[in-house]
């Protein structure tokens, strides 16, 4: 197997164990999204070797065993880069030596060089500081040059932005695709934040209550109507779509998603690029007929694929666009007088679709 | 001053040194082990660390002669590696200096190992360090203040020490002699102007000893020089 297999079940701690038995890919980011409490920090450290799961479990990555009932690879021979929620910069050393800690320990998996790293997280003025000079985005950033010197198979990334303030959120978050893009390295990163998740994310796992509720692509996941995450208040399908022009007068970008045509906020980014767009569930509105005469400028064609009825006054629709697919959330008295049916032809309104992973383009910086 | 007298300085400055080094050796794994646990076990250990603190130095001394004593176990064995007997012995006063002073060792070198988070030492690990490297390379820089603390603490606790050292070593110059014993020679005596000198010199390394430690204990935990 080239992936990360795991079979976990940890003892139980104050009612809580995980019972994990799954197969993630180990290319791009998996996200592991879920509430808090429902095991992801135990998840991650159980992989890194810093907590044993139960006796019975089984960790293999890429066809080395981690832990099985006869072994268990302690957490220094796993060669696996860990970035806390708190950074855990080394207090006595400065940034250098806390980069340097790293590369000391990697043995000749020298992959990526200190100049590299430096340059790529823009290190370059901080190096001679000592940590507790540094603001939180500083911090967070030399703990992820530290954990890439350490010449890791693998980076496991513990909730990294939880502590930063907005600003600094979004600065790693550009380092950070930055980083996925240039490296080929997996990265499983833990978060409770979808909108962070939707930003990064290739493949996401749904833990919830120390066991994993579903798991696939993160576009697919997003608008699946069987999990939790497409039930929640602020519930939102991801498309992708292209480039096509910026419309200075009016301060819009034209994107084409499964050939349609929709308008964002202008952005700078270059024509042709590929764009992640976040399309909230109760911002799509559906009508039978195309409106001819509405303020709402994303109009697609769609087709209703799946209904759900949750309960209550609302409904959830699943509508394909292409390949690609909506998530439309809309009220049941609405869906009986349209006497919406699933392979219904419509025409969805899109109130608002946001951007995302273009907060900071790469051209201020 | 006379030869015994300087006899007797320099004893007690072997005493403390070697005294100092086995406490190192003994007290620093003994205070990781008890930063690390919180079991029974560990507090009856903590507690006997602890006793010398207030035990009187006779009753210590007195249970060490006997233990110490050739015909004993400990003796016995000390006899056929050595040759020599044990008890009032300089060798004696090391065991004795070292049981005495361990928790002016201990209990620093405690404290200091369990402010350390255990997040580091995860994350050294997960950095590619084993066990060992972490302390050496965490553990050890960051507690440097408290590892000079606990020797210096060592150092003059045994350089102060009267009752064990007169228990097992008895008064012997040049062998077991120390200061503190050398002052009461010289009281008993009535060599006056001798006392004089050793008491206020031993006054004078005390409170300098311990000024240099808390001047030094105001500057910042972990603050590299700069």
């Amino acid at each position: 197997m080239s992936g990360l297999s795991l079979q976990l079940s940890t003892p139980a701690e104050n009612g809580f164990s995980l019972d994990i038995d799954c197969q993630l890919p180990a290319v791009g980011v998996t996200a592991i999204y879920g509430p808090s409490g429902s095991g992801k920090t135990s998840l991650l450290n159980c992989i890194a070797g810093l907590k044993p799961a139960g006796d019975n479990s089984l960790i293999r990555f890429k066809g080395t065993t981690w832990q099985s009932s006869s072994e268990f690879m302690p957490a220094w021979e796993r060669r696996i880069g860990f970035v806390f929620q708190d950074a855990r910069l080394f207090p006595h050393l400065s940034v250098a030596q806390n980069l340097e800690f790293a590369l000391k320990r990697r043995g000749n998996n020298n992959e990526t060089s200190f100049t590299e790293v430096v340059e790529w997280l823009q290190l370059g003025k901080l190096i001679a500081r000592l940590p507790e000079s540094l603001s939180a985005g500083q911090t967070q950033r030399v703990a992820i040059g530290r954990a890439l010197l350490s010449g890791p198979q693998m980076l496991l990334m513990d909730e990294p932005l939880a502590n930063l303030d907005h600003v600094a959120r979004e600065e790693c978050l550009f380092y950070l695709r930055r980083l996925r893009n240039a490296l080929d390295l997996p990265i499983m990163y833990v978060s409770h934040d979808i909108e962070e998740v939707s930003q990064i994310a290739d493949h996401l796992v749904l833990l919830e209550n120390g066991h994993i509720e579903a798991q696939g692509s993160l576009l697919e996941l997003c608008s699946a109507l069987d999990t939790r995450l497409s039930h929640e208040e602020q519930a939102a399908a991801i498309v992708l779509g292209t480039i096509q022009s910026h419309d200075a007068q009016y301060g819009l970008s034209e994107i084409t998603v499964a050939g349609e045509t929709l308008f964002v906020n202008q952005i700078e980014a270059a024509i042709g690029q590929q764009q992640r767009l976040r399309i909230p569930a109760r911002d799509v509105s559906l009508c039978k007929t195309r409106p001819q005469d509405s303020s709402i400028l994303n109009i697609v064609p769609v087709e209703v694929s799946e209904i759900e009825e949750t309960g209550g006054s609302r409904l959830l629709l699943r509508l394909a666009l292409g390949e690609q697919y909506l998530l439309a959330r809309i009220t049941r008295k609405s869906a009986h007088a349209l006497q919406l049916t699933e392979g219904d032809k419509l025409f969805a309104q899109i109130k608002s679709a946001a951007l995302l992973s273009n907060s900071l383009a790469e051209t201020t910086l | 001053m006379s030869v015994g007298v300087l006899d007797a300085i320099w004893l007690t400055i072997k005493l403390a040194s070697i005294t100092t080094l086995f406490l190192l050796l003994l007290g620093t794994p003994l205070a990781w082990w008890l930063s690390r646990r919180r079991t029974n076990f560990s507090a009856f250990v903590e507690s006997i660390v602890a006793l010398p603190l207030i035990l009187p130095p006779t009753v210590l001394g007195f249970y060490l002669l006997i233990m110490l004593a050739p015909q004993t176990a400990v003796g016995k064995f000390w006899q056929e590696l050595t040759g020599s007997q044990l008890a009032f012995s300089f060798s004696a006063l090391v065991v004795g200096s070292v049981i005495y002073s361990l928790p002016f060792v201990v209990q620093p070198l405690q404290g200091a190992f369990s402010r350390i988070p255990h997040g580091l030492l995860q994350a050294a690990a997960t950095l590619g360090a084993p066990p060992l490297d972490q302390f050496r390379s965490v553990v050890l820089p960051m507690c440097k203040r408290s590892f000079i603390t606990a020797a210096s603490l060592g150092f003059a606790h045994t350089v102060g020490e009267f009752g064990v050292v007169l228990m097992i070593g008895g008064n012997i110059p040049g062998e077991t002699q120390v200061v503190s014993i050398a002052i009461y020679d010289q009281v008993e005596s009535l060599q006056f102007a001798n006392a004089h000198r050793l008491a206020a010199g031993l006054v004078i390394f005390s409170a300098a000893l311990l000024f240099l430690l808390y001047r030094s204990n105001r500057q910042s935990f972990w603050r590299l020089p700069e």
